[in-house]
């Protein structure tokens, strides 16, 4: 009798474990709870990982990614993908940088095509002035925006592959970068300008310095995020962008401006990598020709790990910060493990595919519970 | 009577709980065409997916030629003899003929890796003469016309050593010649010996063709027997589960006067030529032809879909040589594709999310943000679905690629119904649907002219036109060679007119020779 109770309550706990592991797998938020688990997995190992310092820095590498993510994401739901946004960054940093600085090594940049017309010894065209700042700043916004805008036409109205389009544009902006700096870093940018990657609002103990808690880029971040769940969410146009990336025919047969939604979909993209061209400038302290040479894999990486899908037509914002959480967590505990360069990498594809694999069982459940189109259904 | 070549005994199949099939029992005699007829949902794709490996039964098993038959997916089946010729082609396009026929196993040059070229091509025109096909091997399939891909599907089954044949809905796309080429060739198939398998909607050509006759309902075979014991009315009762005294809603109002599209010598080279016509309010107006004669063409350029080098469309305003989509759409317009899947639907999105799409701009609230009502415009789409009786569990959640033929068409419909329209343009707004929701779509129709609008309905079945059409307009190779009124509906004489300039064409080409 008691054996028996007992089994039946081993049963239930089996069953009851079971649903639990499916809610889990088929949550919404299951990347998130991956990106939680793998830290406090990695966090018995590692205690470091868990130190204020670290949650600092953790803090201030999320931000600027999802930035760029978010960008990619709208590209992404309308069935594009952009690819440009690296190099957007890069002339973005540069340019912005050029227009800030306030003084220039001649050794360095004497050479340059600007050299004598917009820039010189002391500096950009905005140096020294007040609005030095916010002019940089919304110029670096507006290259971002009109790169964009050029990407989004050529995909529209020319119907060029995004794949192409982006590609080209891709190369043409990265090298134009390095040519109008001849390959220099872009230094003596105003405070202000740093302080946006490099200040942090309120601050904890740490050892015998404190760190910083939110750095401004959080700001930019939650701000860019809150736009981007309006619009996707709340706004005709966010219908628009999924139908579009579902079935452009089928948008355009029902009276969407197809054309319209590709272009600002790419326009948003350009500007979101200018935003993050600011962000990451300001937290090197410099305008780099080849800032972000690096991201494009994190940026789509992040956007697929979160479960945006590269067919179009899925994607939400919680997704795409889920991704870049993930993302963050994987690329700081492994530089903690103080692993090699290409350990590091070999690691990250192997946790990248399992999380690849995990998604997969997660369609296959999901599969399960509805009927597919075969299946024919009263 | 002899063995039967297949059994399906007490086959049972549920999905989440849903009953698709129930207690299935059925004998098929070798060398036999057998019709399987039921509505959408009743049955027969479930039924044939489990035949063919797709799924497995919950209950009840097979035999095939007198063995127990346990197919654990599709390859089991073909490597049975059995072979299913799909609604939409199981073809590679950009491949050819030989590369489709062979994709599985190539003729090769010994035991290397290499194509045995001469071979394949050598094989493969004789696959293709088995269907009387007289095509080269090497075209490629996507410049075939919808009646050669079939028929090439069939050579690649019959090429594979298929005894068994099911043929789901092969005539939806095929022109009434190619259909009857099909047709003789199924009649050839039997007399080799072939047993097949016939699921159509279109009664009539079951009726034709089939020895015996199944009739599924609700998963469930309710009436079984040589095709002698039937015609089409107690095929429908048997179907429907209840007699249908009518087929078509009667029309209630007669047209107006008012025009509300004034078609003046459209012309697009190579596609129409002068087409001219007139839509008034509350009128349903047919658009006849066979495949090929333009019909889809005019309503595809009509809406701004597709450009036109001449002539003039009015609709209220003032006539515009370049139209969008767009200007349609605010001027009006509804357009009812025949491609549902390509351009009806967002096959992934919701039931609602897809009615939706069309009207949104209507539940505009901030012109600035952008942002709509989102509640007013789902208690409509709700009230839309209701209206429309769109079968699914939640119209917010359930993705319209889970609905059947019927259900995404009245999606489709509604969508359009959501904004009001004036003009409505229902291109084979019936294609691939069951009876009931025929009846559906045509009260529909209805109920748009008699609320004024106007349509223009676009159909190759020409019994429901001159069912649910105040007049008639035939074409036949891109221009209009016929008008009718209902009082002049003649099914002989409109179906004259469709022909008459493929006649015309024949007869100028065989000119040259005596006879």
């Amino acid at each position: 009798m008691h054996s028996s109770d007992n089994v039946t309550a081993r049963a239930r706990l089996g069953r009851l474990m079971n649903a639990l592991l499916r809610r889990v797998l088929l949550s919404d938020s299951f990347v998130l709870f991956l990106a939680v688990a793998y830290f406090l997995v990695l966090w018995v190992f590692v205690p470091r990982l868990g130190s204020a310092r670290n949650l600092s820095n953790l803090s201030s590498n999320i931000w600027p990614l999802f930035v760029l993510v978010i960008g990619q994401m709208f590209v992404l739901i309308i069935g594009g993908i952009d690819l440009s946004q690296t190099s957007i960054m890069a002339i973005a940093s540069v340019c912005g940088a050029l227009l800030m600085t306030s003084g220039l090594d001649p050794a360095l940049f004497a050479r340059n095509p600007l050299w004598g017309v917009l820039i010189s010894e002391q500096g950009g065209p905005l140096a020294g002035s007040v609005a030095a700042v916010p002019i940089g700043i919304l110029a670096m916004l507006a290259i971002g925006a009109l790169i964009g805008l050029a990407n989004g036409v050529a995909v529209a109205k020319c119907r060029m592959p995004p794949f192409m389009v982006t590609l080209v544009s891709m190369f043409f902006f990265s090298g134009l970068a390095i040519f109008i700096t001849r390959s220099e870093n872009v230094t003596n940018l105003p405070a202000g300008f740093l302080a946006i990657g490099q200040s942090y609002i309120g601050h904890v103990p740490a050892g015998r310095s404190s760190v910083g808690l939110m750095p401004y880029s959080f700001f930019a971040g939650v701000a860019l995020a809150s736009i981007a769940w309006f619009v996707l969410g709340r706004t005709i146009a966010g219908r628009w962008f999924y139908a579009v990336g579902m079935n452009r025919r089928a948008a355009a047969v029902s009276g969407v401006p197809t054309d319209r939604v590709i272009v600002f979909a790419y326009t948003i993209s350009g500007f979101c990598a200018a935003l993050g061209s600011v962000l990451y400038s300001s937290r090197l302290g410099a305008g780099r020709p080849t800032l972000g040479a690096n991201v494009l894999l994190d940026v789509i990486g992040a956007a697929v790990i979160g479960g945006i899908s590269l067919y179009g037509g899925k994607g939400k914002v919680r997704w795409a910060f889920y991704g870049v959480l993930f993302f963050v967590v994987l690329d700081s505990s492994l530089y903690m493990l103080n692993l090699r360069f290409y350990t590091v990498n070999i690691v990250k594809g192997v946790v990248i595919l399992m999380a690849a694999l995990l998604d997969v069982l997660r369609n296959r459940a999901r599969m399960d519970r509805t009927p597919t189109a075969s299946m024919e259904l009263a | 009577m002899s063995e039967p070549v297949l059994l399906f005994e007490h086959i049972s199949k549920s999905f989440f709980g849903a009953r698709a099939l129930h207690d299935v029992t059925l004998a098929v005699q070798p060398g036999c065409v057998v019709g399987l007829i039921g509505e959408n949902g009743a049955g027969k794709s479930t039924l044939m997916n489990i035949f063919g490996g797709v799924l497995q039964p919950d209950e009840g098993r097979m035999c095939l030629r007198g063995r127990p038959y346990r197919p654990a997916g599709p390859a089991d089946a073909t490597a049975a003899g059995i072979a299913f010729i799909h609604q939409e082609l199981n073809l590679f396009g950009n491949l050819s003929i030989a590369d489709n026929l062979f994709i599985d196993g190539f003729p090769r040059i010994g035991r290397t890796p290499l194509i045995h070229r001469r071979q394949a091509m050598q094989r493969a025109e004789e696959a293709l003469a088995a269907v009387d096909l007289n095509v080269s091997p090497k075209t490629r399939i996507d410049r075939l016309t919808p009646g050669h891909k079939q028929l090439v599907e069939i050579a690649k089954a019959l090429h594979r050593g298929a005894r068994i044949i099911i043929f789901d809905e092969p005539t939806t796309s095929l022109t009434s010649r190619e259909t009857h080429r099909l047709f003789s060739l199924i009649e050839r198939l039997r007399r080799d010996g072939c047993t097949i398998l016939y699921i159509s909607h279109a009664l009539a050509d079951v009726l034709q063709l089939a020895d015996e006759i199944v009739v599924l309902r609700d998963g469930q075979v309710v009436q079984t027997g040589p095709k002698e014991q039937f015609d089409i009315d107690t095929m429908i009762g048997a179907m429907v589960g209840r007699r249908i005294d009518q087929l078509y809603p009667t029309r209630r109002n007669a047209p107006g006067d008012r025009v509300l599209m004034s078609v003046c010598r459209v012309t697009e080279p190579g596609v129409v030529k002068d087409i001219s016509f007139d839509l008034h309010a509350g009128e349903v107006l047919g658009l006849f032809g066979l495949m090929g004669s333009g019909r889809t063409e005019v309503a595809r350029i009509l809406f701004g879909l597709d450009c036109f080098q001449s002539g003039t469309i009015t609709t209220g305003g003032p006539s515009r040589r370049r139209r969008s989509v767009r200007a349609s759409v605010d001027g009006g317009m509804a357009f009812v594709t025949e491609d549902r899947r390509e351009e009806g639907l967002l096959m992934e999105a919701s039931v609602t999310d897809n009615m939706a799409l069309v009207a949104l701009p209507r539940y505009r609230r901030r012109r600035l943000l952008g942002t709509f009502n989102q509640r007013a415009l789902r208690r409509t789409v709700d009230e839309m679905v209701g209206t429309l009786k769109v079968k699914c569990v939640d119209p917010r959640t359930d993705a319209v690629k889970n609905l059947s033929g019927g259900n995404q068409q009245k999606a489709v419909i509604g969508k359009w119904l959501l904004a009001e329209p004036v003009i409505g343009i229902m291109d084979e707004p019936t294609r691939g649907i069951d009876i009931a929701a025929k009846y559906e779509v045509y009260s529909i129709i209805n109920d748009l002219a008699d609320r004024g609008a106007g349509v223009l309905c676009i159909s190759s079945e020409l019994e429901e036109l001159t069912g649910i059409c105040d007049s008639l307009l035939v074409m036949s190779r891109g221009r209009i060679c016929g008008r009718f009124r209902r009082s002049e509906f003649d099914e002989e004489r409109i179906l004259a007119a469709a022909f008459e300039g493929h006649i015309e064409h024949e007869t100028r080409n065989e000119s040259g020779a005596p006879n």
